[in-house]
């Protein structure tokens, strides 16, 4: 579908990109010319071939009609999602629970991001999955965390990695992690005030490739289609040169000449302070579905999010190292999922770099409680020998 | 359903007096019960779903499975409200057969399961009661369970049991199959006999103690050779 996309063969989504809700409308309304009104049985939700050339939310919905005295009126073309949460009558009940309940964390420091979450995955008391996976990797340079609603938090998760590949293939250069977060912002509004709950860190590293041999001293205009989400043209710091590393464009696709650049080598970081309001380097935004979109050095998710906090708000620092970083997110999870019942079984914990993210191997915190209590143990004949002496 | 509105929250039965008028609100959904159960071993997978349709204090059918074949590598066990679990089948029928002459060869058994996810989240709003759990084979040839929550969060598992005995069956299966909390035990990889003998084992006890679940049980075992089926009869009481 992708590839039908850009070689023109339906109509570009893009062209007619987020507007209003009321494109959402129910398929009953619709004219697409895909739908067979006589068949509705099967295609009439409407959502097969046609979801790609949806000019909204890239996914279509079914909306159920509000419900009303008079039953089975076929007027649904003015049906939107706003009236989901406007309606007089609440919306059909749903007659299961769906899974919540986590804690999920992130830092920056100044060997790259941390992002370490707990993998229990659970439906009001029960425990749907002791091994689900919530830190999600979307490309080499980009991972999101998720809390809320599971399915909610897997399904945009994949629209997000889809739209990014998208736009990089549109665009030749991979969009960045300012302009990822603002993305999936902008795709959950259209579902604010409905039930959807997707509460997700995006944590990753802005790369910019630097050929510094081909740049001595001169001055470079910004590649390819030189539009950055986050600043506008007038506030660009003038200092940076910025390529990705997927662009293929030549030196000579001078289409920004707004600003001007000197070359900024990715070596010459000041490392003692924190650079996360430049260009590149480490990121972490938080994303939540009620329309809140932050920047942020140190984030903790989810339903055992107050105890990770009071972890990790009295240790992490700028400049801690690769193990003290580890050790921390692992410690604070563990700590999180000791007091909250919602949060447990193993931990994942993954890093990123300029190079990219690596994962450690996922570790079942169970160990670590037989640990924790023979250092406790420990701990208390320690003291009663020394109160003896 | 309404038996829960006869019982206090102190357990003793309420009262019965006159209240007013009430609004009953139509709901689209029932619950028809049912168990189903996936296992999925080193080169099979076995779905297996028992036979009895129920609503409320009645049941419908002593003889519906729950388990859909797909493909030659693939079933699906689908339980919860049966009107939800006929209509996705179908769906999921067509899509196949789309995908078949679109692409000409055969979804597997990862592809589908991504498919019914998003046909899932597609009804995020107005969901299909259903929970399912996908069992076959993959494109090496080793078994694969999917199981599902009925929105459509999906993920990869070794084994899954669903549908109204599943928080019976679930802890079970994680002591049997996934060795769990067992401390010095040996774990060994689990041949198709051992696991057909457990699932029918597991729905036995399901059947003693979860009233939804009875009546016969309907084995599915796939592998390269193709998908054979199995009937046991359970308690019909």
């Amino acid at each position: 579908m992708a590839l039908q996309d850009v070689s023109g063969f339906q109509d570009t989504p893009m062209s007619h990109m987020w507007n209003s809700p009321a494109s959402l409308s129910g398929p009953m309304g619709d004219t697409t010319p895909l739908l067979d009104m006589a068949d509705e049985r099967i295609l009439g939700w409407g959502r097969f071939k046609s979801s790609e050339r949806d000019g909204g939310v890239p996914l279509r919905f079914f909306i159920p009609p509000p419900q009303s005295s008079v039953p089975f009126r076929c007027d649904n073309r003015h049906t939107s999602l706003s009236s989901l949460s406007t309606s007089s009558s609440p919306p059909t009940r749903r007659p299961f629970p769906l899974s919540h309940g986590t804690t999920t964390l992130a830092f920056v420091f100044q060997g790259g991001v941390i992002a370490a979450a707990d993998t229990r995955a659970s439906c009001s008391g029960l425990v749907a999955c002791p091994s689900a996976q919530k830190i999600l990797p979307i490309h080499s340079h980009l991972l999101v965390t998720t809390s809320g609603s599971g399915a909610d938090c897997m399904l945009w998760e994949r629209i997000l990695a889809r739209e990014i590949r998208l736009y990089q293939l549109r665009h030749g250069r991979r969009l960045s992690i300012t302009g990822s977060a603002k993305l999936l912002s902008h795709m959950l509004h259209p579902f604010k005030g409905t039930d959807v709950c997707v509460a997700a860190t995006l944590c990753g590293w802005d790369v910019e490739e630097v050929r510094v041999e081909e740049f001595k001293g001169k001055r470079v205009d910004r590649m390819g289609s030189g539009r950055d989400d986050s600043i506008s043209p007038a506030k660009r710091p003038v200092e940076e040169t910025v390529m990705s590393t997927s662009d293929a464009c030549s030196q000579d696709d001078l289409t920004d000449s707004a600003c001007e650049r000197t070359r900024h080598a990715v070596t010459d970081v000041d490392l003692t302070r924190s650079p996360v309001r430049d260009r590149c380097g480490p990121k972490l935004f938080y994303v939540c579905s009620d329309g809140t979109r932050l920047q942020g050095e140190l984030f903790s998710v989810g339903s055992g999010s107050p105890y990770a906090y009071g972890v990790l708000d009295g240790e992490v620092r700028w400049s801690l190292n690769e193990e003290e970083a580890i050790s921390l997110a692992r410690e604070a999870v563990y700590r999180a999922t000791h007091r909250d019942a919602y949060s447990g079984n193993c931990v994942d914990l993954f890093h990123i770099t300029a190079q990219g993210y690596c994962r450690r191997d996922r570790e079942d915190l169970r160990e670590e409680y037989h640990r924790e209590r023979e250092r406790v143990l420990k701990r208390g004949k320690e003291e009663s020998e020394e109160d003896k002496k | 359903m309404f038996a829960t509105q006869v019982y206090g929250d102190n357990g003793k039965m309420k009262e019965y007096h006159y209240t007013g008028p009430v609004e009953h609100r139509f709901s689209p959904y029932s619950f028809n019960g049912g168990t189903v159960l996936a296992v999925a071993g080193e080169d099979f997978a076995i779905v297996a779903s028992d036979t009895r349709l129920s609503e409320g204090y009645s049941i419908h059918s002593r003889d519906s499975p729950k388990c859909y074949k797909l493909t030659d590598t693939t079933v699906i066990g689908c339980s919860g409200f049966h009107g939800d679990c006929l209509t996705l089948t179908e769906i999921i029928d067509a899509r196949l057969k789309m995908y078949k002459h679109s692409n000409n060869k055969c979804m597997t058994s990862g592809a589908i399961a991504a498919m019914l996810s998003t046909i899932l989240y597609g009804r995020r709003f107005f969901p299909y009661y259903v929970y399912n759990i996908i069992g076959g084979l993959d494109e090496e040839g080793k078994g694969a369970v999917y199981s599902f929550d009925p929105v459509g969060s999906y993920q990869r598992d070794t084994y899954k049991a669903g549908g109204s005995a599943s928080a019976m069956l679930q802890p079970l299966l994680d002591n049997q199959i996934g060795f769990k909390n067992m401390e010095g035990v040996q774990h060994l990889p689990l041949s198709q006999e051992k696991a057909v003998q457990l699932v029918k084992d597991v729905f036995i006890s399901a059947a003693e103690r979860d009233v939804y679940t009875g009546d016969a049980l309907r084995i599915c075992i796939v592998t390269k050779d193709g998908i054979k089926e199995e009937t046991v009869p359970l308690r019909k009481d």
